[in-house]
């Protein structure tokens, strides 16, 4: 006998009976789900005297037909009875899912949750600003609460183990810039302008901005992360219960690290960009490092390097707040520690390169331009 | 057949390092009993879980699933192994990015192909039911329940494959004293109902008394003392007195009468 599970549909005096065979198991089941829900006559009776095995699927199938065509069963065993009862009291009507919407509701309904989500998380994220600025206050009244110690080891990981990557990237994007230059002002026989080029460019907007993306992706993604992880754990709650706010401990340490470590970073990368612009203007372009040094203190301003300057620690603050924000956000499960630490990134940077703008066009109208 | 115990270990050795955590134990669970394993903190309860649904691999010794050698099992013998038992963990351990219902699919979705959506659906729901949550609570997150809440959903996912043995780690640790006893209820009612035969580890002297028909008792890097809880009263072992004769031990005794 097949142990596949089987049915037969027979006329006994005149009322229909399904008879069963096989196997009524998860296994086993082949077919009979699916050609039970068509049947065409309503059967009176299920004969499944036949049947060797049933689980908990096969006695729910049963059940099912005597819920839906009102079939009686016969021929059960005392154990396929059991589990009949079973899945009979635990028959409950609730939906396993939501039902389906139109595409354009979903549509609709996708853009006004990012809008309103977008909207939210920028409000928390002024609202996190505020409270960080509470904490400073609050440290600058009782000097003796900034954790120092904490604060020296986020240096460490965010300063001086980052010099190695953002030192070659830095020199490898001014020889990036510095030949791209050349080939263009060549065009014109200005070839002399690379060194302008190179000089300002990297100083006032490349050397920070770079760093800043660097920053955001090594640092604020690792400090989501972090402090993600540890609400997941409840150590933050933890840390209030004890009486250490985490403003103060986890947050503050962070973005005071990235607030200070951005401008010498920052000054850091303008440097190395602008060596290997002139080592490709030496090489490339036979301008020696003498003259290339000359050149660039009298077409760089001192104002320049300013504008740089002056920037960098807000971009520093922007990445370590949206990176303390977002792990500050995580909740329910471990999912969410990775959406956050893209999110931090992601905003990091938007904000960063927002900011850049609005930098650029207030330093043109007060004359640093 | 009938009388051979559906796990039998022997000779087991299990380390850490210097650190050995087992050493010559046996132990058998019979056929459509539940047999509870206690012991003291560190005696390697859980290890010994690990070891028989070979999450660890033992130093040596033998381990019998249904009468087969699980260390000699071939990929795919072990594959069958594992659609015949469902494992309970202490903390549930449900995905936490899939819902209640979703969390119930998976086994069947991994082995059983063919089941259609909708039979897929109702299966997983009907599980749920089973195991003591409302159907409301399929569509909702492991994150969005309570604890109590949470090892039913995980038993629901654990019972998914219709199982014939059932592995509980600490089913009842963290729940509310009214929360356990129903849980203990649950335990037996689909015991009989799913004809079930169960391993499990607890620290709750209440579960021992009202459903457990042996105790596996682990001391000493072995177990020391098997049987029902008079059996093991009678023997005279310093920790056995003390776990079972302490104040908990005898109001658990009392409430059972």
């Amino acid at each position: 006998m097949s142990l596949e599970a089987d049915f037969t549909e027979l006329d006994e005096g005149g009322e229909r009976v399904v008879r069963f065979s096989g196997r009524l198991t998860i296994a086993r089941l082949g077919d009979v789900p699916q050609r039970l829900d068509v049947l065409e006559v309503r059967p009176v009776r299920a004969d499944v005297s036949a049947v060797d095995r049933v689980d908990t699927v096969g006695a729910w199938i049963l059940h099912k037909l005597k819920r839906d065509y009102g079939a009686e069963i016969v021929g059960a065993s005392d154990f396929a009875e059991r589990l009949i009862r079973q899945v009979t009291i635990a028959d409950d009507p609730a939906k396993t899912h939501h039902d389906d919407e139109s595409h354009l509701r979903r549509i609709l309904q996708n853009v006004g949750e990012a809008t309103i989500d977008a909207l939210s998380s920028l409000k928390g994220l002024l609202a996190f600003f505020g409270g960080l600025l509470i904490a400073t206050g609050t440290v600058l009244r009782h000097p003796g609460r900034l954790r120092l110690n904490a604060v020296v080891q986020r240096f460490e990981t965010v300063g001086v183990s980052a010099l190695g990557i953002v030192g070659l990237m830095s020199f490898l994007i001014g020889i990036v810039i510095a030949q791209q230059g050349a080939v263009q002002l060549r065009q014109f026989g200005a070839e002399v302008f690379t060194i302008n080029l190179v000089g300002r460019i990297t100083t006032r907007e490349l050397g920070v901005l770079m760093t800043a993306i660097m920053v955001a992706g090594r640092s604020g993604s690792a400090f989501a992360a972090q402090i993600g992880s540890m609400k997941l754990a409840e150590e933050v709650d933890a840390m209030r219960t004890i009486g250490v706010p985490p403003m103060e401990a986890l947050i503050l340490p962070r973005v005071l690290a990235t607030t200070l470590l951005m401008p010498l970073l920052g000054f850091y990368s303008t440097v190395l960009m602008i060596i290997g612009g002139g080592l490709l203007c030496w090489i490339g372009l036979g301008i020696p490092p003498e003259t290339f040094i000359l050149r660039l203190r009298e077409v760089v301003p001192m104002t320049d390097l300013w504008v740089g300057l002056l920037k960098a620690p807000v971009f520093g603050m922007i990445i370590g707040l949206a990176g303390c924000y977002q792990g500050m956000q995580v909740r329910g499960n471990n999912e969410e520690v990775g959406q956050r630490t893209t999110a931090a990134v992601v905003q990091a940077i938007f904000l960063v390169i927002v900011l850049d703008a609005f930098f650029a066009v207030f330093f043109s109208s007060v004359g640093w331009g | 057949m009938s009388d051979d115990p559906i796990i039998s270990v022997r000779g087991l050795r299990n380390s850490f390092g210097e650190h050995v955590v087992h050493e010559n134990l046996d132990i058998d669970v019979n056929k459509g009993e539940i047999l509870g394993v206690v012991g003291g903190s560190g005696t390697g309860k859980s290890v010994l879980l690990r070891s028989i649904i070979g999450l660890q691999e033992p130093d040596v010794g033998e381990i019998s699933i249904f009468g087969e050698r699980i260390d000699c099992a071939t990929a795919e013998e072990n594959l069958d192994l594992r659609r015949r038992w469902g494992v309970l963990f202490q903390n549930g351990a449900l995905f936490s990015t899939l819902t209640v219902a979703e969390n119930v699919q998976v086994p069947i979705r991994e082995f059983y192909k063919n089941i259609d959506e909708s039979l897929l659906c109702e299966i997983a729901t009907f599980k749920i039911v089973m195991s003591g949550l409302h159907g409301d609570d399929a569509p909702k997150y492991p994150s969005e329940l309570s604890g109590g809440m949470r090892k039913r959903a995980a038993l629901a996912r654990s019972l998914a494959l219709d199982p014939v043995l059932l592995f509980l780690d600490e089913p009842t640790a963290g729940l509310d004293p009214i929360g356990a006893a129903s849980f203990d209820n649950l335990i037996l009612e689909l015991k009989e109902a799913l004809g079930l035969t169960i391993f499990l580890i607890t620290h709750d002297l209440d579960t021992l008394h009202t459903i457990c028909d042996r105790v596996a008792v682990l001391a000493d890097r072995k177990v020391i003392a098997s049987g029902t809880i008079e059996e093991l009263l009678a023997l005279d072992h310093p920790w056995i007195q003390e776990y079972f004769n302490g104040p908990r031990g005898r109001a658990a005794m009392a409430a059972k009468g």
